[in-house]
């Protein structure tokens, strides 16, 4: 059995699924944040959605850096090299 | 499957090898620049529909700056929106077939990520000449000096991570779905991939602007904060 290459298939999979948890609620809290802004203020929806997509963005980025992990660890690995 | 984290050499100058996304980046350069000299050439007071469209992109760049710095925009404005429209249009090249956006290959994000980062440098050196910009590193006080060193390349390096992954993850997922399920179903996942590339050329432009201006605020001494800017601590 080639167990680091199932270990590195394990833990590709497993570092997408719970790396994008957090990003996840956090995008949700963001989101739900800005639409309440928005709903009391109106007039300043443009600046809210401006900042909330770059938050969103940044928020994203930990998904995109587990994401970058994993695919590391299915074409780049160093253990099977 | 390739991997995404290779890339494809196309052709051999001497010992230089050519890859894939050079020659795509190359294209774009080409047109940009034929286009901008084609579209300046013949500037009138009363501007005909391709003046009016790019009056409209430069005065709409000059909004983005003005808000997100407080500053003047015309030091900033080739920069930043050059880069914005670099990675604009690199972003969207991949809805021609057959090309892949050279954003999605670690080679093109980590020399866009270093432009910024030595851009930084320059104008902070330029604002606060070279003992304002080294002093900016020991603000607020000396022994921050390691974590802000650090702190200039992280970011920088966060930039071009964040890019590459979110145009990367894009077209494998375009990939992985037209090899799963067929011709036509991607197309929604593509438009979707037109907001996320504009999205990600607006954020890497802002985040540069946002670099760019707290090393030239903190060169000069002046501790005001731009009142709309992004938080400049980037995670």
């Amino acid at each position: 059995m080639d167990y680091p290459a199932i270990a590195s298939i394990f833990c590709a999979a497993f570092a997408v699924a719970f790396g994008a948890l957090g990003p996840a609620l956090a995008e949700g809290r963001a989101v739900a944040a800005a639409m309440d802004a928005i709903a009391r203020q109106p007039e300043a929806a443009n600046t809210i959605s401006r900042t909330l997509f770059v938050g969103l963005a940044m928020i994203e980025t930990t998904a995109i850096y587990c994401l970058v992990i994993a695919l590391l660890l299915l074409f780049a690995n160093p253990l099977l090299a | 499957m390739n991997s995404p984290l290779d890339s494809v050499v196309l052709l051999q100058i001497g010992p230089v090898p050519i890859t894939h996304a050079v020659v795509t980046t190359w294209a774009i350069m080409a047109v940009l620049v034929l286009g901008a000299f084609l579209m300046t050439r013949r500037l009138d007071l009363r501007p005909g529909k391709p003046q009016a469209a790019l009056e409209l992109l430069v005065s709409t760049l000059d909004t983005q700056i003005r808000e997100t710095t407080g500053a003047e925009p015309a030091p900033y404005r080739g920069f930043i929106g050059t880069l914005f429209l670099f990675i604009l249009v690199a972003n969207w090249s991949s809805l021609l077939p057959g090309i892949d956006p050279p954003t999605a290959r670690l080679e093109t994000d980590a020399a866009l990520a270093a432009l910024v980062f030595l851009s930084v440098i320059w104008f902070g050196v330029r604002s606060g000449g070279v003992g304002g910009y080294l002093k900016s590193f020991a603000a607020p006080n000396p022994v921050m000096i390691p974590l802000n060193m650090l702190e200039s390349v992280t970011r920088v390096f966060s930039m071009f991570v964040r890019l590459f992954g979110n145009v990367m993850s894009g077209v494998f997922v375009i990939g992985i779905v037209a090899s799963l399920a067929g011709l036509l179903v991607p197309i929604p996942l593509m438009a979707l991939d037109l907001l996320t590339g504009l999205v990600q050329a607006y954020i890497f432009a802002v985040l540069a602007m946002v670099f760019i201006t707290s090393a030239v605020n903190e060169g000069a001494h002046s501790p005001e904060v731009p009142a709309s800017s992004p938080s400049e601590k980037d995670q």
